[in-house]
């Protein structure tokens, strides 16, 4: 019996994952749609109406923040690059604790819809709020293409016979229609299911290989040197069962220990020494951590959501909550890549999106049967979830950018709530199409990759320009643009040179080699681009001193001082009293 | 348009924001300085101490141990501090103003 040639994209699907995805997808759309009915004025649109309770709001958060990168991407980078890679979920965890140090509590009593909102209420000038905007979108951009390529290879690895582009064209269309009718009031309810989802896909399934393969001490404890090999037989070490190496894998020392693979790299490449080479793995780990917990504080699809919480001490246990479901998420992607290695030793032989990134969804298969089948259904439900999760709330901080600041600011100010609304929507169809059309041409670079780099400039654009404005009195808006434009291109130039040459489009390779310091600083350039940009700050604020808003002290006031206070409604009416309008 | 309600002068003084600032500041910074002793401090040890870091604990190595499982702990911890900290001292803020607010 012969398929029809409409469906021979299904030949060889699996129907357990076939099944777990589809649910996923339908259950989500049902959700957005549902709630499309109860969303009617255009806050509701921007900020569900700021009454989202803390558990829903912190749920929400951690679905939106656990990214495919986080999903599958930490499993995969652990399991090719062992202990190095497990900065990577503990500072995407931490940086959270930053965020709710410095800044969530003073931004929400800031009060305003957006970061562009907070860049001109703080220093009086449209012209800046112009500038944020631009930066909003521009790292929202960058951090979509690592989700497309999520979707797209996951939906390959679903129907082994659709093209990449086909999974990243289906994908986008659900989301984006899903942001246009349901706005971000659906998204909250969608984005907590979300959260639950995935951790239901990342912990049951790893629970039910622990019991039946050994846990997960008893497996690090088998990467213990004795098994080196390559072509000997499966042995049973440590009683924990390990299939022989191949050959592209890292031998069990430098694997387990500190400044392994990830991070020696380039000093690598340059022929140093073990021994020589480690000051530089401690200056690219050291650069790696600045990055990622200062550019979690920076993210502005995360920072818009604060906004959603009634009041500051909401926002803070909305924090608490979010770390403590973040943290406990995180523990389970390492294991993945932990007994990855010792049961599918074969997956570090290939490269991409058939290498290690794929183990989460792989590795349940392992127990074999219609179980395995239904496990692997199951990552595969998560995967999804996590890439539709932060690609809608992307889209929903990307179109409110667009439709909030752009046309609701800028182009027209006197719009009615008919018509801003209506203008949600169009945003939405017009981010979500350019988000498809560039993630259907990033199938060559790393998931992981891209958003390291999302991260470095956020960290180095964002991060300094939030934390300065809001525990720094002295700044002024060219101090401001200066520092964020300064510090953002510097990382941005890093990264493009070594996107450039890692696709051999630009010869550097003996630079490189020449410069091993260099190379890492451009790969990793948070531990200066990060100081750079608060120094900018600083200078350039120092030199136009004068310009420093008028009315500062109630500026800082509302940002400080409790809300029971009720300056901020004071602070509101001046404002709109001098504006005259 | 009707006058806003004139708030008590105490809140707006110099002193009474570099009072907020100062406290809020310090706190935080403590709590980050917590935090910060741990991010920075486990690269020195497995820098300095490699051998002792790689003392195998129920088959986890102490350095895999402490990044990969036991550090979301200490991160609750600090930051459950923070939240109750923070949320008394902005009471006793507002407790303060009112007090200040009868006073006058």
């Amino acid at each position: 019996m012969s398929p029809l040639p409409v469906l021979a994209f299904l030949e060889g699907v699996d129907p357990w994952i076939f099944a777990f995805s589809f649910v996923t997808v339908v259950v989500t759309v049902w959700m957005g749609f549902r709630s499309a009915k109860t969303s009617k004025t255009a806050s509701d649109f921007f900020v569900a109406g700021r009454s989202v309770s803390v558990g829903w709001n912190a749920s929400a958060i951690s679905g939106e923040y656990l990214s495919a990168a986080s999903f599958m991407g930490v499993a995969g980078m652990v399991m090719s690059s062992g202990y190095d890679a497990l900065w990577y979920p503990v500072c995407y965890a931490c940086g959270y604790l930053f965020l709710l140090l410095f800044i969530a509590g003073p931004l929400r009593r800031f009060g305003a819809y957006t970061i562009p909102d907070f860049a001109e209420g703080r220093f009086d000038s449209p012209l800046f709020r112009k500038i944020a905007v631009c930066f909003v979108l521009f790292i929202g951009f960058f951090y979509t293409m690592p989700q497309m390529k999520g979707a797209g290879t996951t939906l390959a690895y679903i129907f082994p016979g659709m093209p990449y582009w086909g999974g990243v064209v289906l994908v986008g269309a659900v989301i984006t229609l899903n942001v246009a009718l349901g706005g971000m009031k659906g998204i909250t309810l969608v984005q907590a299911f979300q959260y639950w989802m995935k951790m239901f896909a990342i912990s049951l399934p790893i629970f039910v290989v622990m019991s039946v393969y050994g846990f997960y001490g008893a497996h690090l404890k088998a990467n213990d040197g004795t098994l080196q090999l390559t072509g000997t037989p499966a042995a049973i070490t440590q009683n924990v069962e390990r299939k022989a190496l191949v050959e592209k894998a890292p031998a069990d020392s430098p694997w387990i220990s500190p400044f392994g693979p990830l991070t020696t790299k380039a000093a690598k490449a340059a022929g140093l020494s073990a021994e020589q080479a480690k000051p530089y793995s401690l200056l690219y780990t050291y650069s790696l951590i600045i990055a990622l917990v200062c550019g979690t504080a920076g993210l502005p699809h995360i920072l818009v959501r604060f906004y959603t919480n009634p009041d500051g001490v909401a926002a803070k246990r909305t924090t608490m909550w979010v770390m403590i479901l973040i943290g406990i998420f995180y523990v389970f992607p390492p294991v993945f890549g932990v007994i990855g290695r010792n049961l599918m030793p074969e997956l570090y032989a290939a490269t991409g999106a058939k290498g290690t990134d794929k183990i989460v969804l792989e590795l349940p298969r392992v127990v074999g049967g219609v179980w395995g089948s239904i496990l692997s259904g199951i990552t595969c439900a998560g995967a999804f979830a996590a890439f539709m999760s932060t690609f809608s709330g992307l889209l929903v901080s990307m179109t409110g950018a667009l439709a909030h600041d752009v046309y609701g600011r800028m182009l027209r100010p006197n719009a009615t709530p008919e018509q801003r609304m209506r203008m949600f929507k169009i945003s939405a169809v017009v981010i979500g199409g350019v988000a498809i059309g560039l993630g259907s041409q990033v199938e060559q670079l790393q998931i992981n990759f891209m958003v390291g780099q999302a991260f470095a400039i956020a960290a180095a654009s964002y991060f300094p320009l939030l934390f300065m404005s809001v525990w720094w009195r002295g700044m002024t808006m060219k101090g401001a643009a200066t520092g964020m434009l300064g510090g953002g291109l510097a990382a941005l130039a890093c990264t493009t040179i070594i996107n450039l040459s890692d696709l051999k489009l630009v010869d550097l390779a003996a630079f490189w080699v020449a410069n091993p310091l260099i190379r890492i600083l451009c790969e990793q350039p948070a531990i200066w681009t990060v100081p750079l940009a608060i120094g900018l700050m600083v200078v350039v604020s120092k030199a136009t001193a004068a310009s420093v808003p008028a009315d500062i002290r109630m500026k800082m006031l509302v940002l400080h001082a409790p809300e029971q206070l009720g300056l901020k409604q004071e602070y509101i009416q001046e404002h709109q009293a001098g504006a005259g309008h | 348009m009707s006058t806003p309600p004139s708030p008590p002068d105490a809140v707006h003084s110099e002193e009474f924001l570099r009072l907020l600032m100062r406290r809020q500041l310090k706190l935080s910074v403590a709590c980050a300085a917590a935090f910060l002793v741990g991010l920075i401090g486990l690269p020195l040890l497995n820098y300095y101490a490699p051998a002792l870091m790689a003392t195998r604990v129920a088959g986890f190595t102490l350095s895999w141990l402490l990044l990969g499982v036991l550090c979301f702990p200490l991160v609750w911890t600090i930051s459950y501090f923070f939240i109750r900290r923070s949320i008394w001292l902005e009471e006793d803020e507002v407790a303060q103003v009112k007090k200040g607010r009868l006073d006058s």
